[in-house]
């Protein structure tokens, strides 16, 4: 299999890059790492007339922290960058938790956080990590850059708002408050596979507190969900076991499984059910440990 | 019948102008020109008559397609050729030596470590990469590393002691 033909542009610079797709007037595709769009041109899911390489830009592969916790993760930055990550392991412990579950080994070399996000399949984990995290991005375009929150970023099953002469220079997270801590847990009938279902926590400590917490789920929607009621219902408090089966109910609510090749609806809600309980009693732990 | 290659090679009437791509390959300069297109895959097997690169699956799961790209494993069927101008590329053709097998290809042989041998050229890439990091892994640490590579044979327990063998072997243990 081989994709339909395209015009190729490997630009040096952002701005080269955006004018390159202000030119291609929507028919231009950014292309990072490729581990999603090169399968879809293959199978002709997508015929883009021109590919905007971005992989030559210098400056786009760091992810750094912030003297005040922010943290920023750039375009070219690769899942392998993040799973062996020393400061994401010690900062950030939901992002740490995914990154090893990102599709496979090879592709990690390759696949791009970023390119995930603007990507926006409805199974794409990253998505439900930064939505818990309450992350952005931040896209430049030829007259240029903005914010975009992650939930604002996408509009539906594999689109996004940027604009055609926009490119996603930067994910970012934003500095906790207070201390934090997370999950990630993916149900994958094999590595590599797409989640049956995956469930994102990030929640911020304070005083033995739940100062802000942030809950969302991967493949049980047409795009990630935000369930922002189970996690409002761990704020505020400790963890106990009470609270933690009343947002693992309302995440289960939250989810819009639908029956397929990977399980039925009901074992899909149930997944997150287990799931979102299973990663708050971690952190519960985890604090009467610390305490 | 026509060869890939030769059906994907740049069409007189197509607006789509052709690319000439250098290229490290096994650490000898080579050059192509090519459509933007054309997988790094197809270059490498129908281009270069390496055919050391075998493509499984062609949908970016299997890994029997794996080479280093600048030293790191990735799946070429899911790049493009045009993507390695200016990079290295290593090919399975470009681990033993005129006389000398690479260690992780005696290993696959000491240890069994192959059935059919499609998989093994990308398993024994991906191994490589794995030793050049890791010189002494786990066998744990085996497996994670080759969790992006599929065996149809199945004949993973003794892939694993190849590459472990291997590792030994490069140790000097």
């Amino acid at each position: 299999m081989y994709p339909s033909r395209f015009r190729y542009e490997a630009p040096r610079s952002l701005e080269e890059a955006t004018a390159l797709l202000r030119d291609g007037g929507g028919e231009a595709k950014v292309l990072a790492g490729g581990q999603s769009l090169i399968p879809l041109m293959k199978l002709r899911f997508a015929a883009p007339e021109m590919l905007v390489d971005i992989n030559e830009i210098p400056g786009l592969d760091s992810h750094q922290v912030d003297a005040d916790g922010t943290i920023r993760i750039g375009a070219l930055c690769r899942h392998a960058d993040l799973e062996h990550s020393t400061v994401l392991a010690s900062k950030q412990p939901t992002m740490a938790a995914a990154a090893p579950l990102i599709a496979d080994p090879i592709v990690r070399n390759r696949g791009t956080l970023v390119g995930s996000l603007c990507h926006a399949d409805p199974q794409g984990d990253w998505a439900s990590v930064i939505t818990a995290l309450g992350g952005h991005v931040v896209a430049q375009g030829s007259s240029g850059r903005r914010t975009i929150s992650m939930t604002d970023l996408v509009s539906g099953p594999f689109q996004n708002v940027l604009a055609s002469d926009e490119i996603v220079v930067e994910a970012v997270v934003p500095a906790p408050k207070g201390t934090p801590a997370g999950g990630y847990l993916k149900l994958e009938r094999r590595v590599g596979d797409f989640a049956t279902a995956g469930v994102a926590v990030a929640i911020e400590w304070s005083g033995g507190s739940i100062t802000r917490a942030g809950i969302a789920l991967t493949g049980v929607g047409p795009s990630t969900i935000d369930a922002t009621d189970a996690a409002q219902a761990v704020v505020g408090g400790a963890l106990t076991a009470e609270r933690i089966a009343h947002a693992a109910e309302l995440a289960a609510q939250a989810a819009q499984p639908r029956t397929d090749h990977r399980g039925s609806a009901a074992f899909k809600r149930q997944i997150i059910r287990t799931f979102t309980a299973r990663l708050l009693t971690r952190l519960a732990s985890a604090d009467e440990k610390a305490a | 019948m026509t060869s890939l290659f030769e059906e994907i090679t740049p069409d007189p009437a197509s607006d789509v102008p052709v690319r000439r791509v250098t290229l490290t390959l096994n650490g000898e300069r080579r050059a192509a020109e090519i459509e933007p297109r054309l997988l790094l895959a197809h270059l490498l097997r129908s281009g270069f008559k390496l055919t050391g690169t075998h493509t499984g699956c062609d949908t970016t799961n299997c890994g029997a397609c794996t080479v280093l790209f600048d030293g790191k494993p990735v799946k070429s069927c899911t790049m493009l050729a045009v993507q390695a101008d200016g990079h290295e590329v290593t090919t399975v053709e470009g681990l033993a030596t005129a006389s000398e097998l690479h260690p992780i290809q005696e290993g696959f042989k000491d240890a069994h470590g192959l059935q059919c041998g499609f998989c093994t050229p990308g398993m024994m890439l991906t191994a490589k990469a794995l030793l050049d990091e890791n010189p002494d892994p786990t066998e744990d640490e085996v497996r994670w590393a080759l969790s992006g590579n599929l065996c149809r044979c199945t004949g993973y327990q003794n892939i694993v002691k190849a590459v472990l063998w291997a590792a030994a072997k490069q140790r000097g243990a």
